[in-house]
C-alpha cells in the first residue's frame, strides 16, 4: 500500500510542475473549470422551467427558420426556436456526463480485461486480446453507429455505444501497464510472503499500474466528446431538443449556407456550439499534450478514435 | 518472417469469424420482426414478415439464426437496403467507387503534406513551418471534423461558391447518365481521362477538393508529428553525423542518408491513416451530400435500414483488418527487424 502511494505521489507531483510551470496548460486548466463551472451552476445560469426535465431545451413560437441574438435569446435561437444559450449552458453538463461516464466505463472495463489477461498470461490473455482486436476491427465511429442504429436514440444508448468502442484501448494498456509491474521485485516478495491472487492484485500491482491508465482516461476526454457531438451531428444523438452541443450543430446544417446574397446570415447557428466544443477538446489536448512530456512515451503515439 | 507470417494469417479468419459474431450480436437485441429483414432479398418479401421468422428460425436459439444468417453473408446475400432500393450487394457496388476515389485522393493528400511538413519542421526546427505544424496538429486534433467540414462548407461554397458540395454538378451528371460516358471505373475523374471528357475531369476534382481537404485536416496531425519525431532521431543518428563529417552537402545527408529511415515508423501509421478515412468518409460524406458508401451507412442507420447497416458495418471492418495486415506485413519487409522480435 505504501508503495502504491509513493508512485501516485512520483508521478503526480512532476505532472502538477509541468503544467503550472507553461502558461498555455495554466489557460487550459483554467477553461476547464469555467466548464465545469458553468456545467455545475447550469440551473442559476440558465434556470429551467418548472416540471420540465431541464435538459429538454424550450423552445418559443413554432417558427423554423433560426432567430438572431435578441434580449430573450442573447445566442438567438436554432431552427425550431430551440434557445442557444440554453442549450450551450445545460449542453456543457450532458458533455461532462457522456464523457465521464464513458471513460468510467472503460476504465472500469480495461482494468478487469486488461488486467485479467496482463496478470494470469497464457491462454486467458490470448483469448481476451483477440476479443479487443475484433472491437479494434472497426473504425470507432462506424461501430458506434451500428450500435446507435440498433437501440436508438438517447443519451444512455450513446454512452454504451462510444463505451463499447474505447474500451479496448484501456484494455491493452492496462495488459502492458500490468505485464511490467508484475515482473518488478515488491511483486514476488508479496507472493513469497504468501499473499493471495487478489490481494497482490489489489494492494501491489493495480496501484502501481493505474495512475498512467487514469492520465489516459483525462487525455481521452476531448476525444470521447468527437465522437458523441459526431453522433448527434449525423441524427444519431440524444433525443431532438435535448441539450446537447452537437446536435445544436447538426440544428445548424440547413442554415449554415444562409440565403441568396447573406452568406452570413445565420452565423449565430454555428458559430456559438462550434466554439464551445471546440474550445472544450481543445482545452483537453493542451492539458494532455502537457501531460505527455513528463509521461510515458507509449501514450505519445494514442491512435485517435474517429 | 515465417512464423510472423503464418501467425499473422491464422488469427486473420479468426477475427473476420469474431467480426460477424459482433455484428450479429447487436442485432440480437431487437425484436425477430425487425430482424427478418435481414433475410428480405427482394422487397416484394418484406410483406411476408411471419414466413421469414418460420423459414429462418429467427424465434430459435441464436446459433441457429447465426447459421442461417452467415451462410446467406457468405454466399452474398446480404439483404434488401431500403433506404437505397436496392439489394445490399448492389448497393455497396454503386456506392463503393465514390468512396474509393474519395480516399485515395484523400489519402494522397494526407501523406504527400504530412510528410513534407514532418521533414520541415524536423530539418527547421523551431522554424516558422515547426511553429505551424505544431498548431495545425493541436488544433487538427481539436477541432470536430464536422465543424471544419461544414466551416469549409460555409466558406468556399456559401459565400465563394467555388467548391460545391455533391459529387458532379447537374450538367455533368445528365452527361454521365446519358449513355454517351462509359464508366468502367467507376472513379469519376478516372473514366474522365479514358474518355478524355476533359470538362467532366475538373468538375469532378472540383467537388473533391471540400471533402478531400476536410479528411486531410484531420488525419494530417498525427502524420506530421510522427514524421517530425522519426526524422528528428535518425538525424540524431551516429551514421547522420559520419555523413555530414565525410563533407556531404547537407540535401544528400537528408535525402540520401535520414529521410529513408525516418519513413519506416510512417509506414505503420498509413494503416492507422487508412482507419481514419474510413471512419471519417461516414461525415464527411454526409456533410458534403457525397454518394458514397459512408454516406449510405449513416442514412441507412438514421431510417433502421439494417441490413444496410449490417452490410455497410461488415464491409468496412473486413478492409479495415485487410489494410492492418497489409501494413504489417509491409512493415515487416521494410524493417527486418520486426521479423525476428
Amino acid at each position: 500500500m505504501m508503495r502504491g502511494r509513493a508512485a501516485w505521489i512520483q508521478t503526480v507531483a512532476p505532472v502538477a510542475k509541468v503544467v503550472t510551470s507553461r502558461p498555455l496548460s495554466v489557460l487550459a486548466a483554467s477553461a476547464i473549470l469555467v466548464f465545469f463551472a458553468v456545467a455545475a451552476l447550469a440551473p442559476l445560469l440558465a434556470p429551467p422551467r418548472p416540471n420540465r426535465d431541464p435538459y429538454l431545451i424550450p423552445t418559443s413560437g413554432f417558427e423554423v427558420e433560426p432567430m438572431p441574438p435578441s434580449a430573450s435569446h442573447p445566442f438567438g435561437t436554432t431552427e425550431n426556436q430551440f434557445d442557444l444559450y440554453y442549450g450551450l449552458i445545460w449542453g456543457a453538463r450532458t458533455t461532462f456526463k457522456i464523457s465521464v461516464s464513458v471513460i468510467g466505463a472503460s476504465v472500469i472495463a480495461g482494468l478487469i480485461i486488461g488486467g485479467a489477461a496482463g496478470y494470469y498470461g497464457g491462454p486467458v490473455d490470448e483469448v481476451l486480446m483477440r476479443i479487443t482486436d475484433i472491437f479494434l476491427a472497426f473504425p470507432g465511429l462506424i461501430l458506434a453507429v451500428v450500435i446507435v442504429a440498433v437501440l436508438g436514440k438517447g443519451l444512455d444508448k450513446v454512452i454504451i455505444a462510444i463505451a463499447a468502442v474505447n474500451w479496448p484501448t484501456y484494455a491493452r494498456l492496462m495488459r502492458a501497464e500490468i505485464l511490467t509491474v508484475k515482473e518488478r521485485e515488491f511483486v514476488a516478495a508479496a507472493r513469497a510472503v504468501g499473499a493471495g491472487t487478489l490481494r497482490v492484485l489489489r494492494k501491489h500491482i493495480v496501484p502501481n499500474a493505474i495512475f498512467p491508465f487514469l492520465v489516459f482516461g483525462s487525455l481521452d476526454m476531448g476525444n470521447v466528446v468527437i465522437v458523441s457531438a459526431a453522433l448527434s451531428f449525423l441524427g444519431l444523438g440524444t433525443e431532438l431538443g435535448y441539450a446537447d452541443w452537437g446536435q445544436l450543430i447538426a440544428f445548424s446544417r440547413r442554415w449554415i449556407l444562409g440565403a441568396p446574397g447573406r452568406a452570413f446570415q445565420y452565423w449565430y447557428t454555428i458559430i456559438f456550439p462550434a466554439a464551445a466544443i471546440t474550445l472544450f477538446v481543445l482545452a483537453w489536448n493542451i492539458l494532455g499534450d502537457a501531460l505527455r512530456d513528463v509521461l510515458d512515451p507509449r501514450l505519445r503515439s494514442r491512435p485517435r478514435l474517429k | 518472417m515465417s512464423a510472423y507470417l503464418a501467425r499473422r494469417l491464422l488469427l486473420l479468419p479468426l477475427v473476420m469469424i469474431g467480426v460477424t459474431f459482433l455484428v450479429f450480436g447487436v442485432m440480437q437485441t431487437l425484436p425477430p420482426a425487425a430482424r427478418a429483414m435481414l433475410f428480405v432479398q427482394k422487397p416484394e418479401q418484406a410483406t411476408a414478415i411471419q414466413a421469414i421468422i418460420r423459414k429462418y428460425e429467427l424465434d430459435k436459439p441464436a446459433y441457429i439464426q447465426y447459421w442461417h444468417w452467415i451462410r446467406g453473408v457468405l454466399h452474398g446475400d446480404l439483404g434488401y437496403s431500403q433506404s437505397a432500393r436496392m439489394p445490399v450487394k448492389q448497393a455497396i457496388a454503386v456506392f463503393f467507387p465514390a468512396t474509393l476515389e474519395l480516399t485515395f485522393f484523400s489519402f494522397l493528400a494526407i501523406v504527400t503534406v504530412g510528410i513534407w511538413l514532418g521533414m520541415q519542421a524536423a530539418v527547421r526546427r523551431d522554424g516558422i513551418i515547426d511553429h505551424l505544424s505544431r498548431v495545425l496538429s493541436i488544433t487538427g486534433y481539436s477541432l470536430p471534423v464536422f465543424v471544419w467540414g461544414v466551416m469549409l462548407l460555409f466558406i468556399f461554397y456559401g459565400y465563394f461558391n467555388w467548391f460545391p458540395p455533391e459529387r458532379l454538378s447537374l450538367e455533368a451528371s445528365l452527361f454521365v447518365q446519358s449513355g454517351k460516358f462509359k464508366t468502367p471505373t467507376g472513379l469519376m475523374t478516372l473514366d474522365a481521362v479514358l474518355s478524355r471528357q476533359w470538362w467532366i475531369f475538373w468538375d469532378a476534382l472540383r467537388h473533391l477538393v471540400l471533402p478531400v481537404a476536410t479528411l486531410t485536416y484531420f488525419l494530417t496531425a498525427t502524420l506530421v508529428r510522427i514524421t517530425r519525431a522519426a526524422m528528428l532521431e535518425v538525424l540524431g543518428q551516429e551514421y547522420v553525423q559520419t555523413a555530414r563529417a565525410k563533407g556531404l552537402a547537407e540535401s544528400v545527408v537528408i535525402g540520401k542518408h535520414a529521410r529513408r529511415n525516418a519513413l519506416i515508423p510512417v509506414i505503420t501509421l498509413s494503416g492507422s491513416i487508412l482507419v481514419g478515412l474510413l471512419g471519417g468518409v461516414v461525415i464527411t460524406e454526409t456533410i458534403f451530400n457525397f454518394p458514397g458508401l459512408g454516406r449510405w451507412g449513416a442514412s441507412a442507420a438514421l431510417q433502421l435500414d439494417l441490413p444496410a447497416v449490417a452490410g455497410f458495418a461488415l464491409l468496412i471492418a473486413v478492409v479495415t483488418v485487410l489494410a492492418n495486415l497489409a501494413v504489417d506485413l509491409l512493415y515487416g519487409y521494410v524493417d527486418p527487424r520486426i521479423r525476428l522480435g
